[in-house]
């Protein structure tokens, strides 16, 4: 490609860049600028006070973990779907495929409300399973669930494209050198998607850390025990702590880029091995 | 017999059972159960819940933020899609990597920014105050907040698409001295239309759809700020389950259109792929 500036013969790369600036930085720029410097007003102590209050590290801790365990239950139905919708025909597959992306485009509230209802003592699936003496709604685990049924898309959309490049040479030739399916599943299928699987695993997770409107209905919203982090925020703002609120905020957006540099570094030491 | 690289076939059936039972259990139950519990005593009750002056006036104001968060959302895709996608500058990465944001912020977040700028005690806030404008659980808040959750979904959807399909068609058509525009109607948008489309339907589903977001900033004034997700949640807390889900299943209407009309644009957008 060309540098724009030596006479390009595209026009319009200084309108759009200029639209797509002034878009960014009105739109997106200023305001996470305000998060970053609101806190400050609390001082390094005081913003410190704040993030550990046991009330935000319950929340935060809740957020978190849900979320990677949430993510960690997708990985292997993720990879399932994904296997089923690329090596197989059967009838439906359209179907289902289309399912994948119901998490995408049902209205959070609503996933919320559906998944209350289906897994409250007395709903479709809550009924038999307190019935065996697990509570789901109203608890972490129905947290961890909300925060699941959200994050499953980004496994199987991350997985599916690499699967389906896959040169089926390799298995082939696993084959033929005399491992069993199984073998050649677990030393070259696997391996060849971990980097993919670790990929879907963390914009899950990255997602369900922030979520709020599937969770909080199912939740109960407990404090110190089934309270998320991004109610917190809420809850700090109706009492017009705004610089709680985005010490709140800026809390977890700092330990979900933390979270992904890890994982990506991990990912990065994987391909290298 | 059972190619080198394929499960037999009893595998290979117990895989797709197994798929199929927990995806249906996982993701179809919860949709099936939002219009069991709207149904439950029949049509009337939905039919009125729908027809309430509170949830007419949810679903005005939606449809309202949605005309224009989308279209705001959809110019600037197409602006960074431009120059991303055709150009090679220095922070061209960056420049993706920002414009993506938005997708990694909390939706609370998201909303939460906006009262640090516009609310009563936002940097702004004093300013907005003395002048009389509202923003802030009025309706630009609400505008604004959706523009912040949906900022990524055309540029994202447009920019690899465009990378592949690389630059000769327009400088093809500028050196037959097609202007800009001309080169941009002819030449580019025939290209992208249906991805630019499925963008546009996806970014407008989560503009109607926005919960968190919209909550922080609305206020919740009924018939004034509510959207059709923050009327859901108000019904539910009044215990008025009926009206609830009925709103909620409406929602998931919007949804399940959107998906099938997105399955419609990929199969069109295959087949003039493998034409060309």
């Amino acid at each position: 490609m060309k540098r724009p500036r030596r006479r390009d013969p595209l026009p319009g790369f200084g309108l759009s860049l200029g639209i797509t600036l002034l878009w960014l930085g009105g739109l997106v720029l200023v305001p996470l600028l305000a998060l970053l410097l609101r806190p400050l007003e609390l001082g390094p102590l005081g913003f410190w006070h704040s993030v550990t209050e046991p009330r935000v590290l319950a929340s935060l801790r809740l957020s978190f973990l849900g979320a990677l365990a949430a993510s960690a239950v997708n990985l292997p139905l993720g990879l399932l779907v994904a296997w089923v919708l690329v090596r197989y025909r059967f009838p439906g597959r359209r179907l289902l495929d289309g399912m994948v992306d119901l998490p995408f485009a049902l209205p959070t509230a609503v996933a919320g409300l559906a998944l209350t209802a289906l897994y409250a003592p007395n709903g479709w699936l809550g009924a038999p399973l307190a019935a065996l003496g697990v509570k789901v709604a109203y608890t972490p685990l129905g947290v961890a669930l909300a925060m699941g049924f959200v994050g499953l898309p980004f496994v199987v959309r991350t997985v599916e494209p690499v699967l389906r490049d896959l040169p089926l040479e390799a298995e082939e030739a696993a084959a033929t050198l005399g491992a069993t399916r199984w073998q050649a599943w677990w030393r070259v299928v696997l391996p060849a998607l971990a980097p993919a699987l670790l990929a879907g695993f963390a914009m899950a997770s990255a997602r369900a850390i922030g979520e709020y409107g599937s969770v909080i209905f199912i939740a109960g919203n407990t404090p110190m025990w089934s309270e998320i982090a991004p109610l917190l925020i809420v809850v700090r703002l109706e009492q017009f702590d705004y610089a709680g609120a985005a010490a709140v905020g800026l809390a977890m957006l700092a330990l979900s880029f933390l979270m992904l540099l890890g994982l990506s570094l991990m990912n990065r030491l994987w391909r290298r091995a | 017999m059972t190619p080198a690289t394929a499960e037999p076939r009893a595998i290979r059936w117990l895989l797709v059972a197994l798929a199929v039972l927990l995806l249906g259990a996982f993701l179809l139950l919860p949709l099936a159960a939002v219009f069991t519990e709207a149904l439950r005593r029949g049509w009337g009750p939905v039919v009125a819940a729908l027809a309430d002056p509170d949830a007419q006036a949810a679903i005005r104001l939606t449809l309202l933020v949605a005309a224009i968060a989308v279209p705001v959302n959809t110019l600037g895709g197409l602006a960074g899609a431009w120059c991303i996608a055709r150009f090679t500058f220095p922070g061209r990465a960056l420049l993706l990597a920002l414009i993506e944001l938005p997708f990694s912020v909390s939706p609370v977040i998201s909303g939460l920014v906006w009262v640090l700028l516009f609310g009563a005690h936002g940097w702004f806030g004093p300013w907005l105050q003395a002048h009389d404008v509202q923003i802030v659980f009025a309706v630009p808040g609400l505008v604004l907040a959706t523009l912040f959750v949906t900022f990524p979904f055309v540029a994202r959807t447009l920019i690899p698409l465009m990378q592949e399909q690389g630059r000769a068609a327009e400088e093809a058509a500028a050196t037959l001295g097609a202007s800009g525009w001309q080169s941009f109607w002819r030449v580019t948008l025939p290209q992208i239309r249906w991805a630019l489309l499925s963008g546009v339907l996806l970014c407008n589903a989560r503009a109607m759809g926005e919960f968190g977001a919209v909550s922080v900033v609305s206020g919740h004034i009924r018939g004034e700020t509510n959207t059709m997700p923050l009327h859901v949640e108000i019904l539910y807390n009044e215990y008025q389950f009926v009206g609830a889900f009925a709103v909620a299943a409406l929602l998931a209407l919007l949804a399940l259109v959107t998906l099938a009309a997105k399955a419609l644009l990929e199969r069109l957008g295959a087949r003039r792929g493998g034409m060309a």
